[in-house]
């Protein structure tokens, strides 16, 4: 049975939450990232020994520009019983997004052209402020850290990322970037603040991939 | 501010004025030193104005007997010499009300806006924090001779929570720049008193300054020191501890060892308590998420003027929307965010205060609790 469910209705924003994050993760790159803006429609189908499936529509914007937004169609599936399994996740964009193909290229080369691998902490800082140069490095981090939200995802979590508490670069003899990142994610129903590490590889023109990733005691960021 | 003179009668009372002096920032004018303090001895003590209330309980605690020399220093000091007449500076310019201010500075803010406006603005002692800082709140009130009703709105209830203290600073500003000039404002001030708590958990804000920018909860320590932190929001007497809390100290919503177990939550419910029946509307101001909540969190049942509350709170998403076009949802924290007990909002709302909203203010995520100082007027001047 399909069942409508109001657009604010937290069960809805929790699975649209989660499309946005996996929609992210696989279009976010150094140059772009993606925010859920709002829930147009939704509608959840309770699966028999399966699960229970969500049928979105959303508003995603772009986070360097709020007036760019694209409409988005998801389906998420979160499976019964089994809680390690990552919910499965579709999505279409309608439209097009913005190229990045530019901005991508000058952060590749600047990061490849750096004598000393990057280090950097605190991004943002406590006041909120992230200079320009390291706008890239969140990013990338943004779009690494929807892969691990959908990982870790359930019916009863909303995740963001609060803050990278540290990230180090790793060289690299091939042509990928290699960053190793310290980053705090924010559950909204539990309100904890949860560190993670996560080894994250790009390259202009391919999608993010997180090598390995693990959740860190609460106390390992201080 | 107040002179007064005490004559120690025992070494107690001597010791007990030694801790005053030293805990608050009164002004010894004789003895010059607190070492000096004798039994039998005079000792004339100014106490400066927001604390006369506070010292004079004191002393009444402690059965020590006081006379008030001088009931207005200020005034003897304009008889005997002429004040300079203070330009229009009615709020402090020097105030960057686009930067986040830590707690020392607030509460200079709060003196100042006092001195600066004493025709409109007093403030007043709530009470302590579990760490002994003070808590105080700031009343708005146009002098008349009809009985007026109240709306009461405190930030910072959660100490990561930044845009929030930022934003009742901003508002207070707002008002007292221009409740002369803004007919809205001023018609709302013949009608209404606005008391304003610019920082209700003061220790957990000055932690989140000084040691972790996430903390969220009080500094209440447990288990014998080994764990800190209740979250106040869950801490009071509104079906407490009964869905959407952990009773473990080291969770985020822990509820903490009873309804009203922490001092923070006791200084505002004993307050909201005696004056219930003037308060018009209670509002408590969070972030992220950009909500406009109402009761209940507790349970899914609606309040009994639920329609009212949902008209006004749409009226006032439509409004905020109009100003930058930011979005706010609107509706009942069970049905739109999660389930939560203790609330304060539940709580002001089930002892008979007929609107009681939570605001959760910008953004959605992107920034979460570390807005940047950018989004601070735009943030305020919609929500304003």
């Amino acid at each position: 049975a399909v069942m409508e469910l109001p657009p604010s209705h937290y069960a809805a924003a929790r699975a649209a939450a989660l499309a946005a994050h996996y929609a992210c993760y696989r279009r976010g790159s150094p140059g772009r990232g993606l925010a859920l803006r709002a829930v147009r429609r939704a509608s959840r189908q309770d699966i028999d020994d399966v699960g229970h499936k969500y049928y979105l529509e959303l508003v995603l914007e772009d986070v360097l520009d709020k007036d760019s937004t694209v409409n988005c169609t998801a389906e998420v599936l979160y499976h019964l019983g089994n809680k390690n399994i990552a919910p499965d996740v579709q999505f279409t964009i309608e439209g097009e997004l913005k190229n990045t193909d530019e901005a991508d290229n000058v952060f590749y080369n600047r990061i490849k052209s750096l004598e000393k691998e990057l280090v950097a902490e605190k991004i943002p800082d406590s006041h909120g402020n992230v200079p320009p140069e390291m706008e890239p490095i969140r990013l990338l981090a943004w779009a690494a850290s929807g892969y691990v939200i959908w990982q870790n995802s359930t019916e009863n979590t909303i995740f963001q990322l609060a803050q990278i508490k540290h990230v180090k670069q790793v060289k690299r003899i091939d042509e990928y970037l290699e960053f190793d990142y310290m980053i705090l994610l924010h559950e909204m129903v539990s309100q904890e603040i949860i560190p993670w590490q996560m080894t994250v590889l790009w390259h202009p023109q391919h999608t993010v991939q997180v090598t390995e990733d693990s959740r860190q005691p609460k106390h390992a960021s201080e | 501010d107040q002179v007064l003179r005490i004559v120690p009668e025992t070494f107690q009372q001597v010791l007990h004025l030694q801790h005053l002096c030293s805990t608050l920032v009164l002004d010894l004018w004789k003895p010059l030193l607190p070492e000096d303090i004798w039994a039998g001895k005079d000792l004339h003590i100014r106490v400066p104005a927001p604390l006369v209330q506070e010292v004079k309980d004191s002393l009444d605690q402690h059965m020590i007997s006081y006379k008030v020399l001088i009931p207005d220093v200020q005034e003897l000091m304009d008889q005997s010499m002429p004040r300079e007449r203070s330009s229009h500076r009615q709020v402090p310019e020097v105030y960057v009300y686009t930067q986040y201010h830590p707690m020392e500075e607030i509460y200079q803010w709060m003196t100042q806006i006092q001195k600066s406006n004493s025709e409109l603005v007093t403030q007043h002692y709530l009470g302590k924090t579990i760490e002994n800082r003070t808590m105080y709140y700031l009343q708005i009130s146009q002098p008349s001779d009809k009985p007026k009703k109240i709306i009461w709105m405190d930030c910072g209830i959660h100490a990561r929570e930044w845009i929030s203290p930022a934003f009742c600073q901003w508002f207070v500003k707002e008002i007292l720049q221009n409740y002369k000039s803004d007919p809205k404002i001023s018609r709302f001030l013949q009608n209404l008193d606005l008391y304003i708590l610019p920082v209700l958990n003061i220790d957990g804000y000055i932690y989140s300054w000084e040691e972790d920018r996430l903390w969220r909860k009080n500094r209440s320590p447990y288990m014998n020191g080994t764990c800190y932190g209740t979250d106040l929001n869950r801490n009071f007497n509104s079906s407490w501890g009964s869905i959407g809390v952990s009773y473990n100290c080291s969770s985020e919503i822990f509820c903490g060892s009873g309804p009203e177990s922490e001092p923070e939550t006791r200084a505002v419910s004993q307050f909201i308590e005696r004056k219930k029946s003037d308060i018009l509307c209670y509002l408590t101001i969070h972030s992220y998420g950009q909500y406009i909540l109402t009761p209940y969190g507790s349970t899914t049942k609606p309040p009994s003027n639920s329609e009212e509350l949902m008209h006004v709170a749409e009226k006032a998403a439509a409004a905020l929307m109009g100003k930058y076009g930011t979005s706010y949802e609107v509706g009942s924290t069970s049905l739109i965010l999660y389930s939560n007990s203790g609330s304060s909002r539940d709580w002001a709302h089930m002892i008979g205060i007929p609107f009681s909203y939570t605001f959760e203010l910008r953004d959605k995520g992107t920034h979460g609790f570390v807005l940047p100082p950018d989004q601070i007027q735009p943030t305020c001047e919609e929500t304003m």
